[in-house]
């Protein structure tokens, strides 16, 4: 059932896709390229001295044993904005869904954060959670919970974690809401006049029908916990208390732009470049083959 | 089309390139991190060199927080666009003296362009801190300030207690305690956890920070204020913590706040917070010296600087250059420096700015500004006070406030804290000295 196209002329093809290859080749293979060679080199700030030195960086690196707990703080932060991020927005979106009246202002409401940049969301819940000044802090305060993220290392990840999410939200909560839209309304009212109840009716109908959109979201949320949550904890805890927040991305940028380290941020990158690959091959190989298109 | 489009456009750069003001003065660009009404101060030190005379015109330029800046400096060398001054903060000293081709000392641009110059006018912890071993100055001291400590006096009379500083830490803890009985939440808290416990506190006890003269002797240096005296220092902060006479606030000015709003009755912060303190109004401030251990020998001694110096970067032109030595010089002079003391509430860096402003009478209409001058020159500064030179200095500062974090939580020992803050910062040394070889 496959519909191929096929071009007569055998350079038409690759003019077509020459601005897409350029793009990607300056924007993208070329500073990683770049990220790699620098990774083998020892520099001082200013470029006036070089030195290959090989794999010392990297070696460098994985004997530090705050480096290695780097990677439990990303795996940990990842796994939970992915989750919780994914689960709400379905949730939400399956609530959205079933609204009959007013679901235009719902679906806006919900839409809303997703307008509204890391860097700005990360102040938002810097200040509502600011430890003697923020509103939350002041409400938590009379349940007598005393929250200072700013010394307690488990309140930041939660609060960097929540941030993360909500501004997250929006975008899983579009996919999902279109993806159930797409689904017809036949399956399920049969599935009903059958017997079923909602759940099963969610469980068997909706979500496998679902899950093309899950897995595509899957993909994008672990790499946007890995790379695009940098702005949130840049503007809320800078990897902070006591690097419990220190998530490998923000590793690279505090030690290549504030410190001026080079070789160790590139040695770094390349590392986190390597874990994202792996992670999406890992995806497309064996969670691709669970999704029913 | 484009034939058409050419002339026109080389006809409107011509235009632009030969207004008046452009052909006559040469242009020194200046790259600082002054944000605020500290910028507006800067602006106005500029428009007044300018205002001065015609031959040069200093163009400052905003470009974000010291590290950012001096980010932006580093890319703009790489790319052969450097500006002429940058202003660089002093934990990045380290990094700009190695920078050996990249900078051009400040001593040698004076002797050069012979304006005149004196390192022994600047205080002498200010000198030490920018000079070589040589005593050769290297870079321009700008903004300079140290930690002090800050009372709210309207807290202690609330809590029936004499409003009097306290002197030493035994005492603050004293004072602490009975701030606390009486209902006071937040009694003390610190902003730049190591510029105040780590490097101001080594300086005031008078302890080596690191080894080689706390790093100006050379690369090979290692750290040492895992001493048994840091580590009761800092086990000490901890137990203030957990028992609630200590909140934490953050890496950086973030306490600054939380005193100024009257939150906290007691806070060691920079001087340069005072502007702030008075313009909000909510304290009945006093300042007063850090607190010692008495059972320190030869404690307290004397602070030291905070703040940042100017650089001047190199392969410019040599005209250019003339224009920098004589911008140098002006803001060398008693009467530029004690206003920019007045107006910022920095420290006078210069002897004869100091004693400018107290002729002034400032010092008696307002007490209380000159304690940083006064804890900065309290004796005269010692190998291990005159201040500290360590390579990625700003990796080190965030490891030893990692670990410093680390032990206020309780999360770690101080012992073990400083032991791996040390260890890690050691690295650090050992990575910039091969870089730097």
């Amino acid at each position: 059932m496959e519909k191929r196209v096929v071009f007569r002329s055998a350079w038409l093809p690759y003019l077509l896709v020459a601005p897409q290859l350029a793009i990607t080749i300056v924007f993208f293979f070329w500073p990683a390229s770049q990220a790699v060679w620098y990774s083998f080199q020892l520099q001082d700030a200013f470029g006036l001295r070089t030195q290959f030195v090989g794999l010392q960086n990297f070696y460098t690196l994985f004997k530090d044993p705050n480096y290695l707990a780097s990677f439990r703080t990303t795996a940990i932060f990842s796994v939970a904005v992915a989750g919780i991020g994914i689960t709400l927005s379905l949730l939400l979106a399956v609530m959205a869904d079933r609204v009959v009246r007013g679901a235009v202002v719902y679906k806006t409401l919900l839409i809303w954060p997703y307008a509204v940049a890391a860097a700005v969301a990360g102040v938002l819940y810097a200040f509502m959670f600011a430890p003697s000044i923020g509103i939350v802090t002041f409400w938590l305060k009379g349940f007598g919970i005393h929250w200072n993220w700013v010394i307690d290392g488990d309140q930041a990840m939660l609060l960097v974690i929540m941030a993360a999410v909500w501004n997250q939200i929006s975008y899983n909560f579009l996919f999902f809401l279109a993806g159930l839209q797409s689904i017809p309304k036949s399956l399920i009212e049969a599935a009903a006049i059958d017997g079923a109840g909602p759940s099963r009716r969610f469980w068997t109908i909706v979500f496998p029908l679902l899950s093309p959109t899950a897995f595509f979201l899957l993909v994008v949320n672990v790499v946007y916990a890995f790379f695009g949550t940098f702005g949130i904890i840049d503007a809320i805890t800078q990897g902070g208390p006591a690097q419990s927040t220190q998530i490998l991305v923000y590793k690279v940028y505090h030690d290549g732009v504030k410190a001026a380290d080079l070789g160790g941020s590139s040695a770094q990158s390349v590392i986190l470049m390597a874990i994202v690959i792996a992670l999406t091959v890992v995806q497309f190989r064996f969670i691709e083959r669970k999704v029913q298109y | 089309m484009l034939r058409k489009i050419l002339p026109a456009a080389l006809v409107a750069a011509c235009a632009a390139g030969l207004s008046p003001s452009a052909i006559a003065q040469t242009e020194i660009q200046w790259w600082h991190s002054m944000g605020g009404a500290l910028g507006e101060a800067l602006n106005e030190l500029a428009t007044k060199f300018n205002e001065s005379q015609k031959e040069y015109k200093v163009v400052p330029s905003y470009k974000g927080s010291y590290p950012e800046s001096m980010t932006a400096a580093i890319a703009a060398f790489r790319a052969g666009q450097a500006p002429h001054i940058l202003q660089v903060f002093e934990v990045g000293t380290a990094t700009m003296m190695a920078a050996k081709g990249a900078v051009k000392p400040v001593y040698q641009l004076m002797k050069e362009q012979g304006e005149p110059f004196d390192p022994k006018a600047y205080l002498p912890v200010v000198t030490g801190y920018y000079s070589d071993l040589q005593g050769n100055m290297l870079s321009l001291p700008f903004n300079s300030s140290t930690a002090l400590l800050y009372i709210d006096r309207n807290k202690f009379r609330a809590a029936k207690i004499p409003p009097v500083p306290p002197k030493t830490w035994k005492e603050l803890i004293a004072v602490a305690e009975k701030l606390k009985a009486a209902g006071q939440d937040c009694v003390y808290t610190s902003g730049w956890p190591s510029w105040v416990h780590i490097e101001n506190f080594s300086a005031w006890h008078n302890l080596p920070i690191g080894t080689k003269q706390n790093g100006m002797g050379g690369l090979d240096a290692v750290f040492t204020f895992n001493s048994p005296t840091h580590v009761k220092h800092i086990q000490m902060l901890a137990d203030m913590a957990k028992r609630g006479l200590f909140t934490y606030a953050g890496r950086t000015n973030q306490a600054d706040a939380k005193f100024q709003s009257g939150e906290c009755a007691m806070a060691t912060i920079s001087a340069g917070a005072l502007g702030g303190t008075i313009k909000a109004g909510k304290t009945d401030w006093q300042l007063s010296f850090l607190p010692y251990h008495d059972d320190v020998p030869g404690a307290p001694q004397n602070s030291i600087i905070g703040g940042a110096s100017l650089w001047v970067m190199s392969g410019r032109k040599p005209e250019e250059y003339k224009g920098v030595a004589r911008f140098f010089a002006f803001l060398s002079r008693p009467e530029v420096q004690m206003e920019w003391h007045i107006k910022t509430g920095y420290v006078p860096i210069t002897q004869a700015a100091y004693e400018l402003t107290k002729k002034s009478g400032f010092y008696d209409k307002n007490p209380g500004r000159d304690t940083a001058v006064l804890q900065l020159t309290h004796k005269p500064p010692t190998e291990n006070s005159k201040g500290l030179r360590f390579g990625n200095f700003v990796q080190g500062r965030t490891i030893i406030e990692e670990e410093l974090e680390a032990a206020f939580a309780g999360k770690k020992s101080a012992k073990a804290a400083l032991d791996d803050a040390v260890r890690r910062g050691n690295e650090l040394l050992r990575q910039f000295e091969a870089a730097n070889r």
